[in-house]
């Protein structure tokens, strides 16, 4: 251990700010870089989700419209 | 030969859940690493003689900096193949590093910026090592926003990739800046190979920070380069299976 109290180590040998100022921006970047990482993963998955969802809802109502018009078509004949 | 040993990788469902298999290790290696190595760094390791404790900023400086170009020469090295061989997986993982290397290069120049300050009295100096360090920021970002500005990826993937072959000239003239001109940024110290001009309890607590770094780019590499595959490949059978089930497995 290189430091006598909390406040030496804080103060580092009067260096503490450009030292805390390093260590804070680089892991607060990196905190960014892996949230946003993870979240656009998370979005791309909900994306392909809700298209596939969307397709889904258009296949049933185009089979629904093609059942009513043979329907239609039968009862005319 | 090389291509019977790639060709199981050149397919992205088996590179997607290869990426899978090695992301939660990387990261829990590079979360153990680094909580040793920063702690090492910050409480254990000694203040240099000449600049005292600002030499902690080492710890995170160098991985970083070394790393900004490591990861520059695999993003260029994948779009050479994707230019030259046109794997679209190369294309895939060529955007998945570029946002990884422009937040190591940022960091790098600001812990630099913040050892410059007290150490020089400046925080900023325009001379070959930190210019040309500024210029791989601007390249990586040039690179995003070509991946980014097309709708055809294959398209992004071709002009992003020849900005990123271009912008290679810059590393050796990053590595050697600070022997071909007169600057303030010091010399090499860790990667002068076979004679060491730093001591062993310094050099110890680098080696494990800039190993649970590496792991950690490692493992974001994995996950943004798994976002990339199924953003690409999005209409095949196996994403939309993928995604049903998982989507079955969460509702469940």
């Amino acid at each position: 251990m290189q430091f006598d109290s909390f406040s030496a180590f804080i103060d580092m040998g009067g260096y503490g700010f450009y030292v805390w100022l390093s260590y804070g921006v680089s892991v607060a970047a990196l905190a960014l870089l892996i949230f946003t990482s993870i979240s656009s993963h998370k979005k791309i998955k909900q994306q392909i989700l809700q298209r596939q969802k969307r397709e889904e809802k258009l296949r049933q109502a185009a089979k629904l419209q093609q059942a009513q018009t043979r329907a239609e078509i039968s009862s005319h004949s | 030969m090389m291509w019977k040993w790639l060709h199981p990788y050149a397919n992205p469902e088996t590179s997607y859940h290869f990426a899978g298999k090695i992301l939660p290790w990387c990261t829990r290696l590079a979360f153990a690493f680094l909580t040793i190595g920063i702690t090492w760094a910050l409480l254990f390791a000694p203040a240099d003689y000449q600049q005292g404790d600002t030499f902690r900023i080492f710890y995170l400086h160098v991985p970083a900096a070394m790393l900004s170009m490591g990861i520059y020469l695999g993003m260029a090295i994948a779009a050479l193949s994707s230019l030259v061989w046109q794997l679209k997986l190369a294309d895939a993982s060529a955007a998945a590093m570029a946002p990884i290397g422009a937040t190591f290069t940022f960091i790098a120049l600001v812990t630099g910026a913040a050892w410059g300050k007290p150490m020089w009295g400046t925080w900023w100096i325009w001379d070959a090592r930190l210019t040309s360090e500024l210029i791989l920021l601007f390249l990586y970002l040039g690179v995003i926003a070509l991946h980014n500005a097309f709708e055809d990826k294959s398209l992004a993937g071709k002009a992003a990739g020849i900005l990123a072959l271009v912008g290679v000239i810059n590393l050796p003239i990053i590595k050697y800046s600070v022997e071909w001109w007169n600057t303030l940024h010091q010399g090499a110290t860790v990667s002068k190979l076979g004679q060491p001009s730093m001591s062993a309890d310094m050099f110890w607590p680098f080696l494990v920070c800039f190993i649970g770094f590496s792991f950690l780019v490692t493992a974001l590499i994995c996950l943004r380069f798994r976002s990339e595959v199924l953003q690409r490949n999005s209409m095949r059978p196996w994403v939309r299976s993928l995604i049903t089930n998982e989507e079955k497995a969460h509702a469940v």
